[in-house]
């Protein structure tokens, strides 16, 4: 245990020696965060919208008024009829458009339910969904006052309509992405290359001639690289929480037990290619290739995995990101528990042993 | 006197390639120990075999009386080991690597620290304490590193081409650390390519295709084959050779 606390402390000595890997280390994630949070998170204002009408009563004037006044939209004109949306659409001015039946204000009265009809151009997600909550937001104020002062509940529920990417996919899910693909990146190319460097040394041999157990050595290379993995997934969560206004929903605990789950399966990857791997900068290189790229395509946070071609998605199940990526969106933001993710869970702890029992035997059989 | 180093036809096959035959010799306690040989020869297989690195074929072995197939725990504890590569950490300073390598093998702070003070002086190393590695020339990382090897007290010291790339002044140093070493009571195990070398052991033993051809003392060898120096010696041993690396 005495020698397991040098061996650990040696390892932390290097890392903190090091600045580059420093920097990589924590910049990444900081680097990552900021730069998908800024263009993310501004607001939008002053959305050119238009509004088809053909109730033409109290309710819905008084509706249009208060979209007119948000500093969010800007009502560019009232069209006639449906039909001409498209054109205006077209035009590319145009993100969104708000269309009252006919009957809206009777229906309201005599059924208490009344719809509006919200069409939006998510031909760019990010600004579509942001503008349909912004008018979400608005018709459920006025819900709240308009069934204050009648005295009994009426609801005006808003039909959103997401034109051209019905699916708004990526939008939000940046952050699971971003949190797979650094833990994935870091844990993978820190464990491959400290394991390398000793080979590369010569320290290594001098380890095994000790009598310190290799199971000890691949132990001690783990640690650090777990405890810097969980800080930086805590920089990353108050980052998104600071930056993006985005908290973790679910529970926190959970999380934390999925993320060092993921952790410790991308360790296993990183000492399984520290086997094949004769130089530092082979193994830099494996692990860049072998694990970003695959990160990157075959999570789900870039490109739809549904959308791809059946060989891409029967990889797609094999790149453990991918599960912890759902994991992540469910949890922090869906708010939802361990019932829902218990199967990814499942897969990931398969996933883990599987990996980390070959990479240990493997490690075994090339010291013997 | 028991052998501290004791092989009865040990060897090592790779398939059918046999890198080290039936090789059997005991080296006395307190004795260098020269092993050449040609690259290839089968030095390095050997010397990882009583190391515990490589599990042998057949034959028999005991270091400080330990048997190397089961006792491997033991003969760890009791060693020390210097490979051709360097092998110290150069982003740690030599404290850190001291007391990094004296952790390891279980020592206690306080006796680390002590031997740590008694190192230092003796490679007059002392301004040098808190420097990185890296920063050392070549000749001193040599120098810490064998020093390094024996923090632990070992019974048995092996060194593996130690002296790889250094310069002449410096090898000379290497070896006034070796002598008083050996001094100590501490067995020395060295293998090298500088036949210079060769003749500062006590007894050297010269491997040609994995078998050991000659082994005496470097007197007697030069006699028995009638030359002036072991250089000659091991090319009239080597010539024979059959494998290539």
């Amino acid at each position: 245990m005495k020698q397991l606390l040098v061996f650990i402390r040696k390892e932390f000595l290097q890392v903190f020696r090091d600045r580059k890997t420093l920097l990589m280390l924590f910049g990444l994630p900081i680097a990552q965060i900021v730069l998908f949070g800024f263009a993310l998170s501004t607001e939008i204002k002053d959305s050119k919208i238009v509004v088809v009408d053909y109730a033409k009563d109290e309710t819905s004037t008084q509706i249009i008024t208060k979209i007119a006044g948000s500093r969010y939209f800007d009502v560019q004109q009232s069209l006639q009829s449906t039909a001409q949306l498209e054109a205006a659409f077209k035009k590319g001015i145009i993100k969104m458009a708000v269309v009252f039946p006919a009957n809206f204000s009777k229906d309201l009265l005599h059924t208490n339910h009344a719809t509006i009809q919200i069409i939006a151009d998510a031909s760019d997600p990010n600004t579509a969904t942001t503008i349909t909550n912004y008018i979400t937001n608005i018709i459920n104020t006025y819900n709240v006052q308009l069934a204050n002062a009648a005295g009994q509940p009426l609801q005006i529920v808003p039909e959103v309509q997401m034109l051209y990417n019905p699916e708004l996919k990526g939008a939000p899910n940046f952050v699971p992405g971003v949190m797979a693909l650094v833990l994935m990146l870091v844990c993978t190319m820190m464990t491959s290359v400290t394991i390398v460097k000793e080979k590369e040394l010569g320290t290594m041999e001098i380890l095994l001639v000790s009598p310190f157990k290799p199971i000890y050595i691949i132990f001690s290379k783990l640690v650090p690289n777990l405890i810097i993995s969980i800080v930086n997934l805590f920089i990353i969560l108050i980052l998104s929480s600071v930056f993006l206004d985005l908290q973790v929903k679910g529970s926190l605990l959970l999380l934390v037990f999925a993320t060092t789950l993921f952790i410790v399966t991308s360790l296993s990857v990183g000492l399984l290619l520290s086997i094949g791997a004769k130089t530092q900068q082979a193994a830099m290189t494996s692990s860049l290739m072998g694990m970003m790229l695959p990160t990157m395509l075959l999570t789900g946070f870039l490109f739809p995995i549904e959308n791809m071609p059946w060989l891409l998605q029967v990889l797609a199940n094999l790149v453990p990101s991918r599960w912890f990526f759902i994991i992540v969106k469910r949890v922090m933001l869906e708010g939802l528990g361990f019932a829902a993710v218990w199967k990814e869970i499942l897969i990931l702890v398969a996933m883990c042993a599987f990996l980390l029992t070959i990479s240990l035997r493997s490690f075994k059989i090339r010291l013997q | 006197m028991r052998p501290v180093i004791k092989t009865d036809k040990l060897t090592k096959r790779f398939g059918a390639f046999v890198a080290a035959n039936e090789l059997t010799f005991e080296v006395e306690k307190g004795e260098i120990f020269g092993f050449l040989g040609a690259n290839g020869a089968g030095k390095t297989t050997a010397m990882r075999m009583l190391c515990g690195l490589l599990m042998p074929s057949s034959g028999k072995a005991t270091i400080a009386g330990f048997d190397v197939y089961t006792q491997t725990d033991q003969i760890k504890r009791r060693i020390g080991y210097m490979s051709q590569k360097f092998s110290l950490y150069d982003d740690l300073t030599v404290t850190e690597n001291i007391r990094f390598y004296g952790g390891i093998y279980g020592m206690e702070i306080k006796e680390i620290k002590a031997k740590t003070l008694e190192l230092l002086a003796e490679l007059q190393l002392e301004k040098e304490a808190k420097t990185l590695v890296r920063d050392l020339p070549l000749g001193w990382k040599q120098k810490l590193a064998f020093s390094v090897s024996l923090v632990h007290s070992p019974d048995i010291v092996f060194l593996d081409e130690p002296t790889g790339g250094v310069d002449p002044v410096t090898r000379r140093q290497f070896w006034d650390l070796i002598y008083h070493a050996a001094d100590k009571g501490v067995t020395v195990f060295v293998t090298t390519h500088y036949m210079d070398e060769a003749e500062y052991c006590n007894r050297v033993s010269i491997m040609v295709d994995g078998v050991i051809a000659a082994l005496d003392s470097p007197a007697k060898l030069k006699k028995k084959y009638g030359y002036d120096n072991i250089e000659d010696v091991f090319y009239e041993l080597a010539r024979k050779a059959k494998r290539s690396e």
